[in-house]
């Protein structure tokens, strides 16, 4: 194909063929950039979170009237709610994981450190790891003797007899892995501020409640303090998946019998839970692909518009080049080719442009940076979507009969 | 003229539909959505409290020992109760107000109606006249009944309707977790968004509908909602318990009616901190910060990423359709050089042909701006029916439809003048000679 006689036209064509290429171009570094974070909402959607997800549901209750012993109460409620058929396991919980709500404590492996080796998020209660069914990698669960209730804790803590209770814990492989990197976690020390705790086992993933950074979403620790009936706890229950609705409903009405006068403030399944906590990203992602068809759609009109333009008014030199013996396949290529060019030089300065809008992303939105294979992406994305815009009015101007040759105007 | 330009124009346009309507279109389409991220973004960063917001200041200090629980040169975002009260009773600013979110069981006297659980602020008296709440019955407490811990309470309008149908209910009493409280005040509709006095309970779309002296709900330990941050010994409490005093967990506001006074309250400020390091409380040298209401926001950007992150995307847009647009106009008018050499031949003038070809494109905009407006009322109305927290805020305000009407304006006359300019430049000989 011969490249010439295109470039002259195009060259009597500056401004349009310009605005063709500035067009291709933010569309090209705009999709680029978008599908790159689509990519990245997905994947941050897609987060294990260590626990049997399908088969829990979580129930939390408020009293209207203060309780004279929290503890007694919420004893007297796992038991309730053990009764209840279907109930494979239940256990009173501080958090959930992805439930936004969160209880984090900053750790350190030396109690004189002046800064954290990390922040973690801190699950309180007994029984977690059966009932949430997290896999154990090595060492044991928290046994029932290990465990305190919080004012006990409290009371000590704030009267600095923290040696008198030897308090263990259960760490994610994560965190295992950040404060000892290749070591075995397994009866190593970490600290709580003052507080040293023991760690007795390692399970391979448990989400914490604000897992809003990837990085950091498996650093989570389950300590050894039940804290007693209160509107922040939750009753979590572990039930066969097509049994969740009853069960829920079964548990709330014994709980309801049990006392008439508190208040069931939330009951969901932990699917739920998953879907509140990922409702924002979805909605964003579901924007950005909006805005990539809506982005797309126009320039590819655009390519359209303007190439049926450009057939029109060329229509008579169509004619005389045909009268000369060129054939429809060789107009069909001029076009496709005059596209492509047009295209080619778009993508290159959309290449640079997402570039430059991928750092801009980086310094202000915590965007890691955009991985080279999303650029073929864009470019072939564009290409294509030219090669098809253009197809139309290409066909339409190798249907050009030789005869308008002979036409005057 | 006018007139037969506008017919020309109109002649021209109906001869490409499809064309017309890819252009209108496309101009719409990006400043609908340019316009609806554009509302979100300035309701979002929008002044809570106009008229009132500089002269309030959050007061920060930092008690903190080295421990290095807390990295990081910035005081702590909160106070610690004895912090707060020594503040409080300083009495150095015009006003001032300590305060904690708090979480209720709420009975009224009407059997009716099931105990439910509100969100709650405990605070001082301050908090009303300070902020500038609006009351449609009685008034807040004072200062007195603060310290006297009075079982008093103001409930916002909401609550006012579900429990006594929106009646003066002054006088009357509801139940508080099983504690009688007297009503002394109803605020008429009182949100302010952000809910800038305590961003830990959320930023935005929140509001409490019980208002408890601040003394008075600790001395019935009623439970709280909210942050805290603990250092050494600290911990963030349980149910009735609250963070131990080495936990900061509540927010201290203060109004400064001048730029001297907010100088002074600073240097009050750091005197506190060197007087508490004196007394072997504080342990850091004094690191304070006094920002004043807008700044506070600013700092702790209470715009969610998304909103701006949609707001560059629907710019990003807007320029792509018209770029588009320009083009497509541009080869129109090109198209039609034959016709414009033969009008420059017989001798109108460059300005002329301007302003022909000017009417031609000023239409598209101005349609494409005003089916803009449409699509960002629609896009608006979009908005409002997502589960944000900031959704139901999502409208058009005089401002902002200034804003749209300037940028259609803007758009037109881009994508207007730019293809009639380069499109009147044509040389009248030149085309006369070709065909």
């Amino acid at each position: 194909m011969e490249l010439r006689p295109i470039l002259s036209t195009l060259r009597r064509h500056k401004t349009t063929a310009w605005l063709l290429i500035l067009e291709i171009a933010l569309t090209c570094a705009i999709v680029c950039n978008a599908v790159f974070m689509i990519n990245h909402l997905l994947q941050h959607m897609q987060m294990p979170t260590g626990i049997d997800e399908h088969g829990l549901v979580q129930i939390q209750v408020a009293e209207v009237a203060p309780l004279p012993d929290i503890y007694a109460r919420a004893r007297e409620d796992l038991a309730v709610i053990r009764q209840v058929p279907g109930v494979r396991a239940v256990t009173l919980t501080s958090q959930l994981p992805l439930g936004f709500s969160s209880s984090n404590a900053n750790i350190m492996l030396d109690p004189t450190q002046r800064t954290p080796s990390l922040n973690a998020g801190t699950y309180f209660g007994l029984d977690l790891v059966r009932t949430m069914g997290l896999r154990l990698v090595a060492g044991r669960d928290l046994r029932p003797d290990e465990v305190l209730d919080a004012d006990v804790v409290l009371k000590l803590v704030a009267a600095g007899q923290t040696d008198t209770f030897a308090p263990v814990t259960v760490i994610t492989q994560a965190m295992a892995q950040r404060l000892w990197p290749g070591g075995d976690a397994l009866g190593k020390m970490l600290y709580l501020g003052p507080i040293g705790v023991r760690v007795v086992g390692v399970v391979a993933e448990l989400a914490r409640a604000n897992a809003y950074d990837d990085a950091t979403a498996q650093y989570s620790m389950i300590l050894p303090m039940f804290m007693g009936a209160g509107k922040d706890q939750s009753y979590l229950i572990r039930t066969r998946p097509q049994d969740r609705q009853t069960v829920l409903k079964a548990a709330v009405a014994a709980l309801k019998k049990a006392d008439p006068r508190r208040v069931v403030t939330t009951q969901r399944t932990y699917d739920e839970v998953r879907e509140k906590f990922f409702e924002n990203d979805r909605s964003m992602a579901g924007i950005l692909v909006g805005a990539i068809a809506a982005l797309l759609v126009v320039t590819a009109l655009g390519i359209v518009g303007l190439a049926s333009f450009w057939v029109a008014q060329r229509r008579r030199t169509i004619g005389v080049r045909r009268a000369l013996g060129a054939t429809r396949r060789n107009i069909l290529n001029y076009f496709l080719t005059e596209n492509f060019l047009l295209a080619t030089l778009g993508i290159v300065l959309g290449m640079v442009l997402a570039y430059g809008i991928n750092l801009f992303l980086m310094l202000h939105y915590e965007l890691p940076r955009l991985p080279a294979v999303y650029f073929p992406v864009g470019a072939i994305a564009l290409w294509l979507i030219g090669q098809l815009a253009v197809l139309g009015p290409a066909l339409r101007a190798a249907a050009v009969p030789p005869v308008v040759a002979t036409r005057s105007v | 003229m006018f007139g037969y330009y506008l017919d020309l124009a109109l002649r021209s346009l109906r001869r490409n539909k499809a064309l017309t309507v890819l252009m209108v279109l496309a101009i719409a389409l990006g400043i609908g959505a340019s316009m609806t991220t554009l509302t979100v973004l300035h309701v979002l960063s929008g002044d809570p409290l106009p008229g009132r917001s500089d002269t309030l200041y959050y007061p920060q200090i930092d008690p903190r020992d080295d421990s290095g629980q807390m990295p990081g040169e910035e005081p702590p975002k909160q106070v610690t109760l004895i912090d707060g009260l020594n503040l409080l009773h300083a009495k150095r600013a015009d006003r001032q107000a300590l305060m904690a979110g708090g979480y209720v069981p709420v009975q009224s006297d009407a059997a009716a109606v099931d105990p439910f659980y509100t969100e709650a602020r405990f605070t001082t008296a301050d908090f009303f006249p300070m902020f500038g709440t609006r009351f449609r019955y009685g008034r807040g407490w004072n200062a007195g009944d603060d310290e006297a811990k009075a079982r008093d309470v103001v409930i916002n309008g909401e609550l006012n309707s579900r429990l006594f149908g929106g009646a003066d209910s002054v006088g009357r009493s509801l139940r508080i977790a099983d504690t009688r409280f007297r009503i002394v005040g109803v605020l008429d509709d009182w949100a302010p968004n952000p809910h800038f006095y305590d961003l830990n309970t959320g930023s935005f779309g929140r509001t409490e509908q019980v208002f408890v002296p601040l003394q008075t709900a600790m001395n019935l330990k009623l439970e709280r909602h909210g942050s805290n941050d603990c250092w050494g010994r600290g911990t963030g409490g349980n149910g009735r318990i609250y963070p131990g005093d080495t936990c900061v967990w509540l927010q201290f506001w203060v109004q400064l009616d001048s730029p001297a006074k907010a100088a002074a309250y600073e240097r009050f400020l750091v005197h506190y901190s060197q007087e508490q390091k004196a007394l072997g409380r504080f342990v850091k040298p004094p690191n304070v910060r006094l920002r004043n209401l807008m700044q506070w926001l600013a700092h702790e950007k209470v715009v969610p990423d998304d909103v701006r992150l949609q707001t560059g995307l629907a710019f990003g847009f807007l320029l792509v359709c018209l770029v588009n647009t320009i083009g497509l106009m541009l080869a129109k008018f090109m198209r039609r050089a034959a016709d414009l050499g033969v009008r420059r031949a017989l001798g109108a003038s460059k300005r002329a042909l301007f302003a022909q070809l000017l009417v031609e494109s000023g239409v598209v905009g101005l349609v494409g701006g005003a089916g803009g407006l449409l699509l960002a009322g629609l896009g608006l109305w979009a908005v409002r029916q997502r589960p944000s927290s900031y959704a139901a805020l999502a409208h058009l305000d005089g401002a902002m439809l200034l804003v749209t009407f300037l940028l259609a304006l803007g758009s037109t006359l881009l994508a207007g003048m730019l293809p009639a300019w380069r499109a009147c430049q044509v040389p009248p000989a030149l085309q006369l000679k070709s065909n």
